[in-house]
């Protein structure tokens, strides 16, 4: 029996076994006053609110902790009951300021409402209050000691979902209150600001600092969305009043993170409002440390409250950092600001001069992962049709573009096989090359509290990372020995005899020279290429292998090298070896990094795929695409980002339009990007802020950002959402879908002159639901998805109509290939290995707090307070050898480029590597990196490179 | 400087890590070997013992800010822990806190300015039979009366 029956104010209730007599009264409808309790986190009983009279039972018993029992009889609303709940409201009034008028959480709090409820004006009770300063270091969250009930939500929500651990309560009784170690401020903590305190607070203890002063609950609207930053898709809500926003929050409710956020969704948004329009010369030109420095101290203002500074922090740190409001034309060298009207000439009539000149195969097309799914599709559409070239590309190329072409040749198909949700039901994680804690921030604290509660956690990583104190086994491997690596998993589970037959047989094919070819990676010679212990690599296989059900995680430490094709291949025979696919909570999930480079790669932002992954070289599909879009469609296969930055500099590139994206800054080998870009004839950058890329171009379209705009994007886990807009345009931008429409109308009414087939190519969309429309009715995993349908969960593709649910997992009974392919994959070494001349071995990547080339974090306040500049990893060992101090500067020099960056010696990195996050404009990583291509994919290495540092 | 523990405590807490189930239980006595070994706690050892048990800084500032029992490094010659609890409040323990305050001219956790004396109210020293009780360092002071306190005060050198 699974149920039990229980009488709650005479009334028979069924509540799962298990249940809490609260949680079975909340099922039944049946409300019990509460303060402590939150349904995503294990009860407090702290606060005793939820006592309830159960019959035959001593006393009143907190119903949140009190499981429920067949035949109980409980009541929940009683004088006796509402007699003590009010002396305890009343005793918890009497130590807390009745300030409610000017709280923050006013509205919101959930004391105050019941405080409204029981009718109590004043306490009664007059005694001792607790009297602890307000804690605010940080321009980003706030602590009001006096306001704190002491529930224990916040130290919950830490350490239960986000498995931090940064707050806990410190001394006892009458004197507790929530501390970091310490009492030191939060930025010396283990916090990682992920704002979730302030979601779970009862009262106005806990909030945003960033919103104090501008407006409260009834205020301000909200308005559902998708989080612009990583490919989790987090759901928020915009709180906007009067046209500006005020905060991000989430709520419980939401399909992918359950109410939780990041640093990045929840501080992250204020790049939106950035102060200065184009034009105007940046004002500050102090040290922004100091200015930190003193922000810090800043006083109390008048009413108690602490000040918050009006504008920016740092608006010396990148040069023309402002949103872009006008179209600008250069001329001699010097933006112009021009009329939409007159940019849309330059814009048509240069690149049709150029197509004329050089063919359409000299024109180039960067979409964008940052683009919703509408303005992608149509950016890609303009570029087959009108401009007549499949040179269409996005940073996908640069991501996980071999994870495409490895899981297609696996599967059958490149998402994410599984969903976030099932994250916590696996019974074994393995994360290689992947630091979701800081690039995937959800998903990395799902992983995490799932290890905490039982889950097996493997980590391969070269580097520690927040998820290697949980982990199981660590596997400690040499950068770019992945290939190895896996083998010797693989060799291990078949010398073992743990591989699932059944699977094998029934749903795969190529095992027998797969087994042959991983005969030679024993533990011991695997060991010897790695690095990795042989106990250790056997330890990891036994786990892997012997679990339930198993999910592999993993990012850009798989995909960005020569051999990440080959490292994507390996990871599917893992899977398929031991049947670890296609089944819930099992599977492989390539973590996408940016909000819609999932979706872009889906509508078919890419050289050789048409919208759903339909080949521009099958004739089927391009004369389906042709008929739709009105025109005779190119069959060759256009050119990769990668190639056509090195085209750019052979002079086989002529013009490049570039939509949301900053090659400046993303590319490998900058100075040699550097050099493409500047011999192109003709470039356009249609973009937020005048990036580095957009000051090398000719015409710059300002776009708006993802609160100006509607439109959808897709996750990581292939969940299709709805982005919505909640406030207007900043300045004279507009959405690119708008800018999109206008330059293909523009052109498509001058090519028609000479070819009237061309008036026939559609660009007069109202809407992008009528996008989503056109997109649907082409790409067969889209056919379902309409606006109607999305609602507040989205849907999960493949979606194929309009009455599928949308799939949760993919490759159940069958891949999308048919039988999944077991494949040889040989170990390669990186392109570029450390040497006398260069010793170390240099891997980049992400950090928390800032997102790829940092145009939209490096110009939020909060961000950049917590991390204002780049830095070199280093291990102790070799910083002492070379002679340098934790926070020196010292040169960083590969075979490209030097730069100078600060040191942070650190213990994460083992000896002879180093680690530098590739955010900052003015020590940037990607200088150094090597721009060796995978054969395959044509993925840039930017994981391995060869440098040496010099103080 | 990060703090270490030696040789000799090492090998006490490699000893104790075998003895406790969890992390948790086992930080109680690792915060004794730190009292022990540093002559008190302060910040860097509860960092150190973090770092051992292998629980948030966050924790070990929980656990050992709600134990009155351990002592803070920086403490005076004499720590006089008064007990505060039921037994002695009802033997009249408050008077001899507020008789220390006065006397010594400090507030509870506070240190007299010539490093002698460091006051603390305690939780519950275990001797109900005898209170009211202070504890000064290691010795109990049993069914004590203001003045029978100053006697003892008097002799503390």
């Amino acid at each position: 029996m699974d149920k039990v029956t229980l009488y709650i104010n005479g009334t028979a209730v069924q509540a799962q076994k298990g249940a809490t007599v609260l949680e079975a009264a909340l099922s039944a409808g049946i409300d019990i006053p509460r303060l402590c309790f939150h349904s995503a986190l294990p009860p407090q009983s702290s606060c005793r609110l939820c006592v309830v009279e159960v019959k035959g039972a001593r006393g009143l018993i907190a119903s949140c902790s009190l499981p429920a029992a067949q035949d109980m009889a409980v009541t929940t609303n009683s004088e006796k009951l509402f007699k003590y709940r009010k002396y305890i409201l009343e005793l918890i009034l009497s130590n807390h300021p009745m300030d409610c008028m000017t709280c923050e959480k006013s509205g919101e709090c959930e004391l105050q409402e019941y405080a409204y409820k029981f009718g109590i004006k004043q306490t009664p009770i007059r005694g001792e209050v607790t009297n602890y300063p307000i804690e605010a270091t940080d321009p980003l969250m706030m602590i009001e000691h006096s306001k704190c009930i002491l529930c224990g939500r916040c130290v919950s929500v830490c350490r239960d979902l986000w498995a931090t651990e940064a707050i806990d309560f410190s001394k006892r009784g009458f004197s507790s209150k929530i501390s970091f170690p310490f009492d030191k401020p939060r930025l010396e903590s283990d916090c990682v600001f992920c704002g979730n305190c302030i979601t779970f607070c009862p009262t106005g203890a806990i909030t945003e600092r960033s919103a104090l002063g501008k407006g409260r609950s009834w205020e301000v609207k909200k308005i559902p969305s998708v989080c612009p930053f990583c490919g989790c898709g987090c759901n928020i809500e915009i709180n906007t009043k009067a046209g500006k926003i005020v905060k991000i929050t989430s709520n419980e409710n939401t399909p992918v993170n359950k109410g939780l956020l990041c640093v990045k969704g929840k501080f992250g948004y204020d790049f939106v409002h950035h102060p200065d329009r184009i034009g105007k010369p940046s004002a500050c030109s102090t040290d922004p440390s100091a200015d930190s420095a003193s922000f810090v101290q800043q006083p109390c203002g008048e009413n108690g409250h602490p000040c918050y500074p009006s504008t920016s922090l740092h608006e010396n740190l990148i040069k023309s950092s402002e949103r872009l409001s006008r179209p600008m034309v250069k001329k001699g060298g010097k933006f112009h600001e021009v009329s939409w009207d007159e940019a849309m000439n330059v814009v048509s009539g240069r690149l049709l001069e150029m197509k004329q000149k050089y063919g359409a195969e000299a024109l180039g097309v960067l979409c964008s992962a940052k683009c919703t799914n509408e303005e992608n599709d149509l950016m890609q559409k303009l570029a087959r049709t009108l401009l007549g070239t499949n040179n269409v590309d996005h940073c996908a190329r640069l991501c996980h573009s071999s994870t495409v072409a490895g899981m297609v040749q696996s599967f059958g198909g490149a998402a994410m096989t599984n969903s976030i949700e099932e994250i916590e039901k696996a019974s074994c994680l393995f994360v290689i090359g992947s630091n979701p804690t800081e690039n995937h921030p959800i998903i990395g604290a799902i992983i995490a509290r799932t290890a905490m509660k039982g889950a097996k956690l493997i980590v391969a990583d070269p580097r520690a990372i927040h998820l290697t104190k949980f982990a199981s086994a660590w596997l400690r491997h040499k950068c770019g020995t992945d290939v190895a690596l896996i083998n010797g998993l693989l060799n291990v589970i078949v010398k073992e005899g743990l591989q699932n037959n059944e699977f094998i047989n029934a749903r795969t094919e190529n095992y027998e020279d797969f087994r042959n070819s991983i005969e030679k990676y024993t533990p011991e010679y695997v060991s010897g290429i790695t690095g990795v212990p042989k106990e250790e690599i056997i330890k990891a296989a036994r786990i892997y292998a012997s679990s339930k059900n198993a999910m592999i995680f993993f990012a850009m430490g798989i995909t960005q090298h020569t051999t990440g094709t080959d490292n994507v291949l390996s990871v599917c025979n893992l899977a398929l070896l031991t049947g670890n696919v296609g089944k819930e909570a099992a599977g492989v999930c390539p973590l996408r990094g940016q909000n819609n480079v999932q979706g872009a790669c889906d509508v078919g932002a890419l050289p050789d795929f048409y919208p759903g992954y339909q080949k521009v070289n099958d004739p089927n599909a391009r004369g389906k695409f042709g008929k739709a879009w009105g025109i005779p469609l190119d069959n060759k296969i256009g050119y990769t980002l990668t190639e056509m930055v090195n085209f750019a500099a052979q002079d086989k590139i002529k013009a490049l339009y570039i939509m949301g994206e900053n090659p400046m800054m993303s590319d490998p080998d900058l100075l040699h990007a550097d050099e493409a870009f500047k011999k192109l004839e003709f470039m356009v950058v249609q973009d937020i802020f005048m990036t580095e890329t957009a000051q090398l171009a000719d015409v710059v379209l300002p776009a708006t950002t993802f609160a100006e705009k509607e439109g959808t994007v897709t996750n990581t886990e292939r969940r299709v959402q709805l982005m919505r807009r909640a406030i207007q345009p900043w300045g004279d931008s507009k959405p690119d879908w708008q800018i999109i429409c206008m330059l293909g109308k523009k052109l498509s009414s001058v090519l028609r002159r000479n070819e009237p087939a061309f008036g026939n190519v559609y660009f007069d969309y109202d809407s992008p639901a009528e996008i989503m429309d056109e997109i649907a009715s082409l790409s067969p995993v889209y056919g379902g998805i309409s606006y109607d349908r999305l609602g507040k969960i989205g849907l999960q593709w493949p979606c194929p109509d309009k009455n599928h649910p949308g799939t949760k997992f993919l490759h159940k009974d069958r891949f999308s290939r048919g039988q999944g392919r077991f494949n040889v994959v040989e170990f390669r070494p990186p392109a570029e290995s450390a040497d006398n001349e260069y010793p170390f071995t240099l891997t980049t990547g992400r950090v928390l707090y800032h997102l790829h080339g940092g145009s939209m974090t490096r110009r939020s306040t909060g961000l950049d307070f917590i991390l204002h500049e780049g830095y070199v990893e280093v291990n102790p060992e070799d910083a002492e050898r070379l002679g340098f101090q934790h926070g020196q500067h010292v040169n960083v020099t590969s075979r490209r480029g030097t730069i100078k960056i600060k040191a942070n010696v650190t213990d994460k990195v083992p000896p002879g590597t180093v680690f530098i996050p590739f955010h900052f404009a003015e020590c940037a990583a990607n200088i150094l990196t090597n721009n060796a291509l995978d054969p395959v994919s044509k993925i840039p290495e930017y994981k391995v490179c060869a440098v040496r540092i010099e103080v | 400087m990060p703090k270490t523990f030696n040789a000799k405590t090492m090998e006490k807490f490699q000893a104790l890590s075998q003895r406790y189930p969890t992390k948790d239980a086992l930080l109680l006595p690792v915060l004794r070997l730190a009292e022990e070994e540093f002559n008190g706690i302060d910040d860097d050892a509860m960092e150190l013992v973090a770092g051992l048990v292998g629980v948030p800084p966050a924790k070990v500032m929980s656990v050992f800010t709600f134990y009155t029992h351990y002592r803070r490094a920086g403490s005076g010659k004499y720590l006089l822990q008064v007990c505060s609890t039921l037994p002695c409040a009802l033997r009249g323990s408050q008077e001899i806190f507020e008789h220390l305050k006065k006397k010594l001219g400090i507030d509870s956790e506070e240190t007299t300015k010539d490093g002698k004396f460091t006051l603390k109210k305690v939780e519950c020293l275990g001797s109900c039979g005898t209170s009211p009780v202070v504890q000064i360092n290691e010795d109990y002071y049993e069914n004590l009366t203001t003045e029978k306190l100053d006697e003892i005060l008097n002799k503390l050198q």
